[in-house]
């Protein structure tokens, strides 16, 4: 009996489940998707390293994967004690007839199971289908090539989502029963009389609130793009981040009232149809909803965000990357080994292998063509020593400032010994690498660093530590600042400090402490440079002379190509793009959701006022017309200022990536991104007018 | 003899199926003149309200006819229905029904601008209206901001703002204290008098019915009397009244 009561509520509050349901629906969906990977990966072709990241991009969904699920839980029990509420009549009328609080408690489980089920069936059937697209999305975003297309089915992915639903519903059926213990029936039949009273707010305050939140928005938003340099920590950028928010509340506080009084000024506008109408129900509800309208566009401007920039990032990897990798291959070993050395597992003191001291009193190239490299394979080679002077370590450049960036940074390696570098040496280097070379006098030397936090110690010590001295011969700096510039190839700038000295510097023959080599493939087509990077990872069976030569005499020749650094980069890019699709998309759908059911919520409201319409002569057209208005400028409201405040947080993420994008690269990602948002958000939109106007229908 | 602004012809309406017919009205003719103010009364559950109803065009009848001013809206279908409703009939409702959300002057631009009238006619209407009423000075106010009396009298200004043919009100003292009840009907007879604006009204309170031209009494879907007002002051014409109520509960009276 029970049961059958039920299924017909079911039946009969469809409309009303539809935003419910198609939460749920949603949250299956896109939950199996992203868990079922594993199984997806299995038709990819893809490097070892890139399976490698995929794995790891797995687990890290996996852990991502509770944290969405407790946004989505949080979420179910919001959206389902709305529609307890809704019903709290029917169940007062179910208590009169003599219905348990029990009863009615296992009427709710009934139907929370029943929706559950469902929900699940038609989310995870939508959800593998989806997942099929996946696939290829993914092989894209790796550049794997797919071999075969297959249907996948991920077991364990559909077990996963099932179990993790299934907690959700737990959770909302105690949560049910906890509330409707706690009903009373005399409230359960009447509905709470409101407070008549409508806080209706000056208007003269409103446009005064509205200025001011708009000021500290432009503040703001230039303080992320022109003026960009200066909020570069942590400290500064949390600052702007507050000051966003407090103004986008104040926004919301008041935009209502300044939109309401701009309108009020021409009464063409205003007197027009049921503008005014409108206008004031806008008015009068953003009031009690400005902190969720603001968690909303927040949560808004993050997937918008999330999504473009993440995408972006992955477009514009490879373009900064470029700039990163100026050579093919970069080669160094420790220069001058001793005879001996102490293990660091047994401590005992070891004897190096001869070959191996031997073979470091000699430059790179010596290494190469010694163990069996054709040299005709590189062109464009540069070889030079870099130089370590005892003493001469990151405490002494500090100079005076050293122990106060000690407080400030107790960990940092002070004995490390600074890197010193001949000045031609450097600008042979920079000559190939297409980047900024320096002229020095006889006593003169430069700092060069561009890895963020060393370059502000550095130039902090450079403000009192002006001097250096070598061989008895005192230098003194040619800049007070750190200059730009590397020589090792990484993904992003790492160089924490290398000093140039002049050529006719007395730098002594124990003090080399690498070799480097630097050098271009000599190679036309991509398929030789392939070949010649094989050589170097000793992934070509053919050709692994060298990589074996070099273990046999345990020779540790270390190197970094050009191919490696992209690769790695662009797996990891991915696997950012990836996890910021997840989330943005699941922000996306908590968003509209609430903001579905606070439309929905007020509905009771505002079926008294559509009434009044009703009665005083309003047709059917003008009232769903008015109705419309009202609800797609509540979804608007909030998307449009995220926009805005995405157009310039986009910007500010470019250039804290250091990714310098052109607007038509961004293109494509923010058409994905508005496409995503425009589905969600419309379903939303769509499900909310739909429900609203079932709600205000007229029941004669 | 005035023009007739309203004419029901035996008019008929039921309720529910073959198998359990409830027929809440009865046959009903009667006729209002231009002018004239009439009041309707009757028990609960008499059908006063359903024939309001169907004259308000809200309720269909079963069978008969409705002509208001020539037009027979009984034959009224769909947005001309509405359009005719929203021009030609003006409503006042026991719980005012005025948008809380908006002033008591946007109340009443409110049924000028779904008539699509322009802007500056508007402006002039309303502040005329409003002048009427005496309600000038509580204009930028909100509905929750007044006296139940100066919401129903807002509400009549929405109703006459129109230039209705007919005023519908419906218990319109329902909701109201006794003086500020006595407030309105004086309204109502203002309006009545020196507008000439046709007024027709529901109740079941003699006091506010003595303030009519003429009373029809309905008892179970039929019209069970009528006074005319003719010369009597209103307190002859309101013990008329109470004379005639205590007819209508007779039936009752000799169960007993």
């Amino acid at each position: 009996m029970l049961f059958k009561l039920s299924i017909k509520n079911m039946k009969k509050s469809i409309k009303d489940y539809a935003i419910y349901f198609l939460t749920l629906v949603l949250g299956v969906a896109i939950f199996y998707m992203f868990n079922s990977l594993d199984s997806q990966q299995a038709m990819l072709k893809v490097s070892s390293s890139t399976r490698d990241l995929i794995e790891l991009m797995i687990q890290v969904l996996g852990m991502i994967s509770v944290f969405i699920a407790i946004i989505l839980g949080l979420l179910i029990v919001y959206a389902n004690n709305f529609l307890i509420n809704r019903r709290k009549k029917e169940f007062g009328i179910y208590m009169t007839l003599g219905m348990g609080k029990r009863q009615i408690s296992k009427i709710i489980l009934f139907e929370t199971i029943l929706v559950g089920i469902l929900s699940l069936a038609v989310g995870l059937f939508i959800g593998v289908f989806a997942s099929q697209f996946m696939s290829i999305f993914v092989a894209k975003l790796f550049e794997a090539d797919m071999t075969e297309f297959k249907f996948v089915f991920s077991n364990e992915a559909a077990i996963k989502t099932c179990i993790y639903f299934a907690v959700m519903y737990i959770i909302v059926m105690i949560f049910n029963t906890f509330t409707i213990s706690r009903y009373k029936l005399i409230n359960l039949l009447t509905k709470a009389k409101k407070n008549e009273k409508i806080r209706i707010k000056n208007l003269g305050l409103c446009i005064l609130v509205f200025l001011i939140a708009v000021a500290m928005l432009v503040f703001a938003y230039y303080k992320v793009t022109i003026d960009s340099d200066s909020i570069l920590t942590e400290e500064k950028m949390l600052q702007i981040i507050i000051i966003g928010t407090i103004a986008t509340i104040l926004i919301f506080w008041s935009v209502s009232g300044f939109i309401l009084r701009l309108i009020q000024l021409n009464k063409k506008i205003y007197l027009k149809d049921t503008n005014m109408f409108v206008l004031r129900q806008l008015h009068n509800k953003i009031n009690t909803t400005v902190i969720s309208m603001s968690v909303i566009c927040l949560m808004l401007f993050m997937t918008i965000s999330v999504l473009s920039s993440s995408l972006a990032l992955k477009n514009n990897m490879e373009t900064g990357l470029l700039e990163m990798t100026p050579v093919d291959i970069n080669l160094y070993k420790t220069a001058n080994l001793p005879d001996t050395y102490e293990d660091w597992y047994t401590g005992e003191t070891k004897k190096y292998n001869e070959e191996k001291v031997e073979d470091s009193r000699k430059p790179v190239s010596f290494t190469l063509e010694n163990n069996g490299f054709d040299m005709n394979n590189l062109k464009d080679v540069i070889e030079f020593p870099t130089y370590a002077i005892e003493g001469i370590n990151w405490k002494y450049s500090l100079g005076d400032y050293y122990e106060e960036a000690k407080k400030e940074f107790p960990n940092l390696a002070y004995h490390f010994e600074e890197q010193i570098m001949k000045i031609s040496d450097y600008n042979k280097v920079a000559g190939l690498y297409g980047i900024q070379q320096y002229e020095l006098n006889d006593d003169e030397y430069i700092v060069l660093c561009n890895f963020d936090s060393m370059v502000d110690l550095r130039n902090e010590g450079l403000k009192v530590k002006k001097t250096m001295e070598i061989a008895g011969k005192e230098y003194h700096v040619k800049y007070d600042t750190c200059q730009e510039g590397f020589v090792f190839m990484s993904s992003s700038h790492t160089n924490t400090g290398i000093i140039l000295v002049p050529d006719n510097t007395n730098l002594k023959e124990e003090w080399k402490e690498q070799y480097v080599l630097v050098a271009n493939y000599n190679a036309n087509t991509e398929e030789e440079k392939a070949r010649i990077d094989a050589i170097f990872q000793g992934t070509d069976t053919n050709n692994n002379q060298l990589i074996q030569n070099l273990d046999s005499k345990e020779i540790e020749l270390d190197g970094m190509t050009k191919t490696l650094i992209i690769e790695s980069s662009k797996g990891v890019a991915a696997v950012v793009v990836f996890i910021a699709i997840y989330l943005g998309i699941i922000f996306l759908i908590a968003s509209s959701a609430i903001l579905a059911l606070k439309q929905l919520t007020e509905s009771s409201d505002n079926k008294q006022r559509y009434n009044v319409l009703r009665k005083i002569g309003c047709d059917e057209k003008m009232i769903n017309k008015a109705l419309f208005r009202q609800i797609a400028i509540f979804f608007m409201l909030p998307l449009i200022l995220a926009i805005i405040h995405s157009i310039f947080g986009i910007q500010f993420a470019m250039k804290l990536m250091a990714v310098m994008a052109k607007p038509e690269e961004l293109l494509p990602s923010i058409i994905v991104t508005t496409i995503v948002i425009g589905i969600v958000y419309g379903l939303y939109f769509m499900a909310t007018y739909l429900g609203s106007k079932n709600i205000i229908k007229d029941e004669n | 003899m005035s023009k007739i602004v309203l004419e029901v012809k035996n008019i008929e309406k039921y309720y529910g199926n073959k198998s359990n017919l409830t027929k809440a009205i009865k046959n009903i003719s009667f006729n209002v003149s231009e002018g004239e103010f009439v009041g309707i009364m009757g028990a609960s559950g008499s059908g006063k309200t359903t024939l309001l109803n169907c004259i308000s065009t809200i309720d269909r009848v079963t069978c008969g006819q409705i002509i208001i001013n020539g037009q027979e809206v009984t034959k009224l279908k769909g947005n001309k229905l509405n359009k005719f409703r929203r021009e030609e009939l003006g409503f006042i409702f026991q719980d005012f029904n005025l948008l809380d959300t908006l002033t008591a002057y946007e109340n009443i631009a409110l049924a000028l601008t779904i008539q699509k009238v322009k802007p500056k006619e508007i402006i002039t209407r309303v502040n005329e209206v409003a002048e009427k009423l005496e309600i000038s000075d509580i204009l930028n106010k909100y509905p929750y901001q007044i006296s139940g009396g100066q919401k129903q009298r807002v509400a009549a200004a929405r109703a006459i703002i129109t230039n209705p043919k007919m005023i519908l009100a419906d218990e319109p003292t329902g909701s109201l204290d006794s003086k500020s009840a006595r407030q309105l009907l004086e309204t109502f007879e203002k309006l009545n008098q020196n507008l000439g604006a046709t007024i027709l009204m529901v109740t079941h309170d003699a006091f506010t019915a003595s303030y009519a031209d003429r009373i029809i009494f309905i008892k179970d879907g039929k019209i069970f009397n009528e006074l005319n007002k003719g010369n009597d002051t209103r307190k002859q014409f309101f013990e008329k009244i109470i004379e005639v109520q205590t007819l209508l509960g007779g039936d009752l009276n000799n169960v007993i």
